[in-house]
């Protein structure tokens, strides 16, 4: 199994907001199991690409949706022309390797789904493949990750407890307006004054959350929104098109965050 | 349009007596006022419109209704006719001619004072001359004669009509004010007295329709966006947002209100034109942000040490440090703020005639604001300079602005600013608040007062008579495919009780019903499952996905795996609301029968109740009757929240008949309720004995029409409506207004049984 091929070569950009960095550090050192939560598009995934960088690990990342099933991480047998052959799930595999296996966000999967996570994540450190009549022992280097975003999902998506306390977690939100614009400048090169200016729209449009919103703005369309800018859109067209009409469909947000847009630009 | 008559102009006196030979009039009061008007009318008339004038005013001498038409005439019509054209002149004259001619003399005094406001307001010939038609058609339309008597009667509504003018075109475009007019001549043609309210704006419905048909941009309609607007942009994460509160501009015209903030929410305007370029919402938009400005910026500064000018000039410069930091924040404000501040020019007021007050602080607020304001003042450069070094570094202070504001007073005073006549053109700023929140008065409150009338409100409240306000319900007219807005008054009340004792025995006589009923329900409640397919693990075999899968295998593809399925519960969630007919025909005994109507639905009532609340499903019970569109009389029985205890028993053991059945207003509250609950389905069961029906309609389909068209519109809502009918005729028309969601019961005395059968099987 070759782990250079999941390495990550160049430095991904992340800004770090507090202290993240070090506690991710201290606790891949003793090989805790990490949950990240926090609004869509804030940089979790961003943040855990990083480390895995930082760190020189490598990274194998397993995005959930509800039809992921157990076999889907663990493996299962494909027939094959003399009969059935193993293949081995993302989780296997990154457990034989010793990556750091990133399951973004878990709550989308079936409950059932994430029992199988369970032996890897405690003192056990094994996964136990039931069909193949296996027990695979973590790589010393091994360590899992989930993404959790508390937003937006029901109760019916909620993680169990006895899921929930195999992890120690880290909260993550946008960055502070500062920080947030500086994102934007570093990632799209693009002026200083607009970029802040964007974060103000991206602002109003989070105070929304709750009021008709499901989320804010994030940071990944503000960076879409200044990419467009940087290429030559016009900047009240590049914020309708990346800020706006993704969010929302309900016609008073929409003419709300269009005024906020011409109130904050001045066009 | 501001028409002065020149000073100089003098009429020689053989020119005055030469028009008033033309005049034929013999008044004796007419020389004492001949000679002003005819000043005015040579000013501003050519010769040949003076002609017309003098020949006009003899037709309105000769029509024999005394003095006051004439001088009525000769007072506006040189103004009128100098506004839209001489052809005005003999165009009134006709008019008032003709009417005169009518049994609506009476009105031909309201109507000439009508003509010069019409006239500022409408704007030219074409439209006045549309006025007059319009003033002539609504006349005619409500004049009304009785056959076999020679007299006929003057129209009732006219006189009215005529006194709200004024306001109503200031209301509404002309074509609105044909539409209201017509709306009442439909509505209310054939009764005086309701006529009479209707267009002296009395009635409820006529101030709907008014709204309705007014301009601009409707508070109503975007308040969900106003609101959006000051969380989005103006209010922190958590702050709780105040409450918008919509006044009403057209029912105080002498004082005109202006926008403010207190404690208990925001008021603002419930309509705002389009002006100077700048569309309706963003005038709430910018009110909204000057308002949010204050609340964020603004502190208080004690009223009782500053004199009048003081504080004026201290609220005027507070207002400009506002502006100044609103459009610091959001650039994109800045158009929308300048389009609205007025754009005074220095010379226009003059300070021998008038104060100026008001005048040189628009000045000094447009200068701050505006880098491109040309103005001269010294003093007004020198201020605005120093505002804006005050703002230069960050925010400011309201303290800071009241030590300028005291020094531009103390500076710029003149003798003429305590002059009564107050400049007042172009010095209102359309966004601003009337800044009563900036002032705290260290007065002794009235503390007094207050408590007063909290104990007489208390009072009030202890009465019997205190009831919940009424609620306008809109009516459906088929005959001429229009809502008639709030036409329909609906007084919501908690039903009596009694002893609950009648309704356990009801349900003690019908114990075998209520066993074989138990069974059904035992069937319902096992909540039904659903399969769940496409899994890999199953509690049984998907046959499809299997063989499926084995086609696969044996064709050499990878086969899916998920061929087993399994099943899932669900809940019922089913929100009912069932209306009760208390009309006057239930206490009637059927034919063949020993029980009356309303005690068969007691009975059926109270089973029913009984199953749904086995059954958990949320469940409210209310009663309708109505006398007249005016009190439409809704007695809750059982709420929502309420659990199936004695006090609703109670209440449903006391119910009784009386009045009639106007459905559309019932069901429409019903799913008022319904409609803020939470359930997945909605189901509105209606029981009555008969078709709407009620005193004050004659024609019998109308009100079946608008009940149709009341389940039409719940339907809309998701609303699923049932009608259980114990009318053996019901087959008539119980479908046009249900479609086919109805049950006729013909044997009435089965209805304790049918009633919760027919509930589980339409819930099934």
């Amino acid at each position: 199994m070759d782990s250079e091929h999941y390495k990550i070569e160049s430095e991904p950009f992340y800004a770090p907001q507090g202290n993240e960095i070090d506690l991710y550090t201290a606790a891949y050192a003793s090989r805790l199991p990490m949950m990240v939560k926090g609004p869509t598009g804030c940089g979790k995934s961003r943040f855990i690409e990083h480390m895995a960088w930082k760190l020189g690990k490598p990274l194998i990342t397993v995005a959930c949706n509800e039809d992921i099933t157990a076999s889907d991480l663990v493996g299962r047998y494909l027939l094959d022309a003399g009969g059935t052959r193993w293949l081995d799930g993302p989780l296997t595999v990154a457990a034989r390797i010793g990556a750091i296996c990133y399951l973004d966000e878990i709550v989308e999967a079936r409950q059932d789904t994430m029992v199988v996570i369970h032996p890897l994540t405690d003192h056990r450190r094994t996964l136990p493949l039931d069909k193949k009549g296996e027990r695979v022992e973590a790589h010393p280097d091994f360590q899992l990750v989930i993404s959790y975003n508390p937003g937006y999902q029901s109760l019916m998506k909620d993680l169990k407890q006895s899921t929930k306390q195999r992890f120690v977690a880290l909260d993550f939100d946008y960055a502070g307006a500062g920080l947030e614009a500086d994102i934007l400048v570093k990632e799209t090169g693009i002026d200083k004054a607009v970029a802040g200016k964007l974060v103000q729209v991206g602002m109003t449009a989070r105070k929304l959350k709750g009021h008709g919103l499901d989320e804010g703005i994030s940071t990944r369309l503000l960076v879409y929104a200044a990419s467009l800018i940087k290429g030559g859109v016009a900047v009240r067209d590049a914020c309708r098109m990346a800020l706006v009409r993704p969010v929302t469909d309900d016609a008073d947000i929409r003419s709300t965050l269009d005024h906020a847009i011409d109130a904050v630009f001045e066009v | 349009m501001e028409i002065t008559t020149p000073q100089t102009f003098v009429l020689q006196p053989e020119a005055l007596k030469t028009y008033r030979e033309h005049l034929t009039c013999s008044f004796p009061q007419l020389d004492d006022v001949f000679a002003d008007c005819m000043t005015e009318a040579a000013a501003l008339l050519s010769p040949k419109g003076i002609d017309d004038y003098l020949a006009g005013a003899s037709r309105v001498c000769m029509i024999g209704r005394g003095f006051e038409p004439v001088l009525t005439y000769l007072e506006n019509m040189p103004r009128v006719a100098r506004q839209v054209g001489a052809e005005a002149l003999p165009l009134i004259s006709q008019a008032v001619w003709k009417m005169s001619r009518t049994p609506n003399g009476c009105a031909i005094p309201g109507f000439l004072q009508t003509i010069a406001e019409a006239t500022r307001r409408l704007g030219s010939l074409e439209q006045l001359q549309r006025y007059v038609d319009l003033m002539f058609d609504m006349m005619e339309r409500t004049t009304r004669s009785i056959p076999g008597f020679h007299d006929t009667i003057p129209s009732p509504g006219m006189p009215g009509l005529l006194e709200q003018i004024p306001f109503l075109l200031s209301q509404l475009s002309l074509e609105g004010l044909r539409n209201w007019i017509n709306y009442g001549i439909h509505n209310h043609g054939d009764h005086p007295e309701q006529q009479r309210d209707f267009f002296q704006l009395q009635s409820a419905d006529s101030r709907a329709v008014l709204q309705r048909e007014r301009h601009g941009v409707l508070f109503a309609d975007h308040e969900r966006k106003l609101d959006l607007y000051l969380w989005a942009m103006w209010l922190e994460q958590g702050e709780e947002k105040p409450d918008l509160v919509p006044y009403s501009e057209s029912f105080d015209e002498s004082r005109k209100p202006q926008p403010y903030f207190d404690k208990l929410g925001i008021r603002v305007p419930d309509i705002y034109d389009d002006l100077n370029g700048v569309s309706g919402l963003d005038r709430y938009r910018a009110l909204l942000a000057h308002i949010a400005g204050h609340r964020r910026w603004s502190g208080p500064v004690i009223a009782d040490n500053f004199s009048p000018f003081q504080r004026i000039a201290i609220e005027l410069f507070e207002d400009c440090r506002i502006d100044t930091l609103v459009m610091r924040r959001y650039p994109g404000l800045r158009r929308i703020l300048l389009s609205l501040h007025p754009t005074p020019t220095g010379e226009a007021c003059d300070p021998e005639a008038e104060s100026c007050i008001r005048h040189r602080l628009a000045i000094l607020s447009r200068a701050v604001l505006d880098p491109d304001y040309d103005y001269g003042d010294p003093d007004i450069r020198e201020f605005a300079e120093r505002f804006q070094n005050l703002l230069v570094e960050g925010e400011s202070e309201t303290k800071d602005m009241v030590g300028l504001a005291t020094s531009f007073v103390a500076r710029t005073r003149r003798q003429s600013d305590q002059l009564p006549n107050v400049r007042y053109t172009d010095t209102v700023v359309d966004y601003r608040d009337d800044n009563r929140s900036l002032w705290v008065f260290t007065e002794i409150g009235s503390e007094e007062a207050s408590f007063d009338l909290n104990e007489k409100q208390v009072q009030e409240a202890d009465s019997p008579e205190f009831g919940l306000p009424p609620r306008h319900y809109h009516e459906w007219d088929y005959t001429t495919q229009s809502i008639r807005p709030d036409w329909v008054s609906l007084y919501e009340s908690l039903h009596p009780g009694a002893s609950p004792a009648l309704v356990d025995k009801l349900l003690a006589r019908n114990t075998a019903l209520a066993a074989r009923l138990k069974q059904i329900l035992d069937m319902l409640k096992p909540q039904w499952l659903v399969r769940v397919r496409y899994q890999e693990d199953g509690s049984e075999l998907d046959l499809d996905v299997a063989i499926r899968s084995l086609i696969d295998f044996r064709a050499g593809h990878i086969p899916d795996p998920r061929i087993n399925m399994s099943h899932r519960s669900d809940g019922r969630d089913i929100a009912v609301s069932l209306l009760i007919d208390l009309s006057q025909s239930v206490a009637d005994v059927p034919a063949g029968c020993q029980q009356t109507v309303l005690e068969l639905s007691q009975e059926a009532v109270a089973l029913l109740g009984w199953a749904i609340d086995k059954l958990g499903d949320e469940f409210a019970i209310a009663g309708f009757s109505s006398n007249t569109r005016h009190e439409v009389r809704y007695q809750h029985i059982k709420g929502f929240a309420e659990k199936w205890d004695d006090n609703v028993k109670a209440r449903l053991g006391a119910l009784e008949a009386g009045y009639s059945t106007r459905m559309g207003a019932a069901l429409r509250h019903a799913g008022h309720y319904l409609d803020a609950r939470r359930a997945e389905k909605k189901l509105l069961l209606v029981l009555t004995d008969g078709e709407p029906s009620d005193i004050d309609v004659d024609d019998e389909c109308l009100l079946i029409e608008d009940t149709r068209k009341a389940v039409q519109e719940l339907d809309r809502d998701g609303i699923y409506t049932h009608c259980i009918s114990l009318d053996r005729r019901a087959d008539e028309y119980v479908s046009d207004i249900f479609g086919q969601h109805y049950t006729v019961i013909d044997n009435i005395e089965r209805l304790p049984e049918k009633l919760p059968q027919l509930f589980m099987s339409l819930t099934k």
